[in-house]
């Protein structure tokens, strides 16, 4: 299968590979995909005081294009406020790093880890103005579709 | 004339992919050259000497092959690769003794060619048993006594399995086929030339041969088919009644020498190049084993070709590791190489969890691998594998002790 340079490029030099702490109130994290379909993404974003994200990594399990999704998907999302990185559209992932057809799911589950993330901050951001029982992010991976 | 050529020009990738296909071996070439240029004739051709000259050189072939399998040269029929001759061999007895029996015994881990022809009889109104393995790869000798009744026309079984290298107990099951009366057919296009075979011994009534797994060219196989008792079985192509009947159309001379001559030599080398292919497995693996944790053979160690290796490199996803070692030409169990998206299922078949299918690369060995080529690509994958587990949540989830099983994971 033929990829794209930009897609190789994220492949190899993928951007902000790492975890941030995930205790963090300030730091939501997205869990997807499944490890018996061939592809996990998790994506972490930390949101500053003036309400953008300030700082987003990702760790992947999966395929090339898997991999590339997500390490782009942490480049778009930092500085956006929460409200605009759930904007981003799995066609944008895909059509950036020209994924072939049968990788499309791969950009899908990308734009799935983005809204697991904010859904995981706003859900800790609830809960700190009105303290209820809550499951830890990391034990539950969000449906990716 | 000499044809020499080079097997791999050193811009390329290491070539470890030796159970997809091999290189035409130079010797196999040169033998091959007269017959694409001034012996040319049609081995069919009766009245000249043209003809006469390629019918010696295609009965040449057919001895040669013949000889490698311990049958008789009247017995070996040529095809256009081991496909054709897994068609012929089933559709062709199941076809012949409809009237008497209509049931057919194979195995779930077998190539695609035999599974797609049995679903085609299926439909035909054959019924078919699909015999589970073992989680080393092999059959269940009393599982497949108890398959076996007497309405089975044919019990087809593959000698060595392409994706994990495990060698079938075929005597012992030939033994059972004869008890019963089935035919035994034998799909060896990884077997031939690489682990003794012997038709008599083994009690194979039928056998389909690959040319280019022998380092033979592409577009030729050959399958064996038993005179005493005879095999009995229908044409898929009709025509001029070459091959005795059984596969019509002139003989592609060429191609006939090169897997006349690739058998040759398999049959003389075979020892050697086991023993060397068996060093380099264990090169290979103690090489892996002894940098890389949690890191699995799939399949029978024991009974397994010494030229394949498949292992699942946990935590880590096939198809991105095959894109990181670009050095090295593998192939992987994992569904992203193919447009299937579901993992190999050979490996399901043995029980291996789906997501270490995923992490699934197969590797195979075999005439032209150095040690060199071995040591460089053990570094390439432990180098690529660390850092594709640098970057695996799954591997930081098992480092912080997260058993991945209790996770509830949504299926996508």
């Amino acid at each position: 299968m033929a990829y794209s340079d930009k897609l190789i490029d994220h492949y190899e030099n993928p951007r902000n590979i790492g975890s941030l702490d995930k205790n963090d109130d300030d730091v939501g994290t997205g869990l997807v995909g499944a490890p018996a379909c061939g592809d996990v993404m998790k994506l972490q974003i930390k949101v500053g005081p003036d309400g953008l994200i300030e700082d987003a990594k990702f760790k992947t399990f999966g395929c090339g294009s898997a991999i590339a999704s997500s390490s782009l998907v942490t480049e778009w999302v930092k500085g956006k406020t929460i409200d605009e990185a759930g904007t981003i559209k799995n066609t944008d992932i895909a059509k950036h790093l020209a994924l072939p057809p049968v990788k499309i799911h791969c950009s899908v589950l990308a734009e799935d880890a983005i809204k697991a993330a904010i859904a995981d901050y706003r859900a800790k951001a609830v809960q700190k103005t009105e303290p209820q029982a809550g499951k830890p992010a990391d034990q539950t991976a969000e449906a990716a579709e | 004339m000499t044809v020499l050529t080079q097997i791999r020009r050193n811009d390329q990738p290491i070539y470890l992919d030796y159970q997809a296909t091999t290189p035409l071996d130079p010797r196999v070439l040169e033998a091959m050259m007269p017959y694409f240029t001034y012996k040319f004739g049609n081995p069919h051709s009766r009245s000249h000497s043209y003809g006469w000259e390629a019918e010696e050189a295609v009965e040449k072939a057919r001895a040669q092959i013949a000889k490698l399998i311990g049958g008789d040269e009247k017995e070996v029929i040529f095809t256009s690769g081991a496909t054709e001759s897994n068609n012929l061999a089933i559709k062709g007895v199941a076809e012949f003794y409809k009237d008497r029996r209509s049931h057919i015994v194979t195995t779930v881990t077998e190539h695609k060619c035999v599974l797609d022809t049995c679903r085609h009889l299926e439909q035909q109104g054959f019924s078919v048993t699909y015999l589970p393995v073992q989680k080393s790869g092999l059959v269940d000798l009393e599982q497949l006594r108890a398959a076996v009744t007497d309405k089975t026309v044919v019990v087809s079984i593959m000698a060595v399995n392409n994706e994990i290298g495990v060698i079938q107990p075929l005597a012992e099951i030939g033994k059972i086929c004869r008890e019963k009366g089935a035919f035994f057919h034998t799909d060896a296009a990884q077997a031939v030339g690489k682990i003794p075979l012997d038709v008599e011994a083994m009690n194979i009534d039928l056998m389909s041969i690959s040319g280019h797994k022998i380092y033979g060219p592409k577009g030729i196989g050959a399958l064996y088919v038993r005179r005493r008792p005879r095999v009995r079985l229908v044409a898929l192509i009709n025509g001029g009644g070459q091959e005795r009947g059984f596969r019509s159309g002139t003989l592609p001379t060429p191609l006939c020498v090169g897997i006349g001559e690739a058998a040759e030599i398999a049959m003389k080398e075979m020892d050697s190049e086991a023993k060397r292919l068996k060093k380099l497995q264990d090169r290979m693996l103690t090489g892996l084993q002894s940098k890389l944790p949690e890191i699995y053979v799939n399949g029978d160690l024991e009974h397994r070709i010494p030229g394949n290796l498949n292992i699942s490199f946990a935590y880590v996803e096939g198809e991105s590791l095959m894109m990181g070692i670009k050095g090295l030409s593998v192939s992987s169990g994992s569904a992203c190489t193919s447009a299937s998206l579901e993992p190999s299922y050979v490996l399901r078949a043995l029980g291996v969890d789906e997501e270490l299918a995923h992490t699934s690369l197969r590797i195979g060995l075999g005439r032209f691998t150095t040690e060199t080529e071995v040591d460089t690509a053990v570094d390439e994958l432990v180098r690529h594998v660390n850092k594709l587990r640098e970057m695996s949540p799954l591997w930081e989830m098992a480092q912080e002790g997260i058993d991945l099983k209790s996770i509830e994971w949504a299926a996508h």
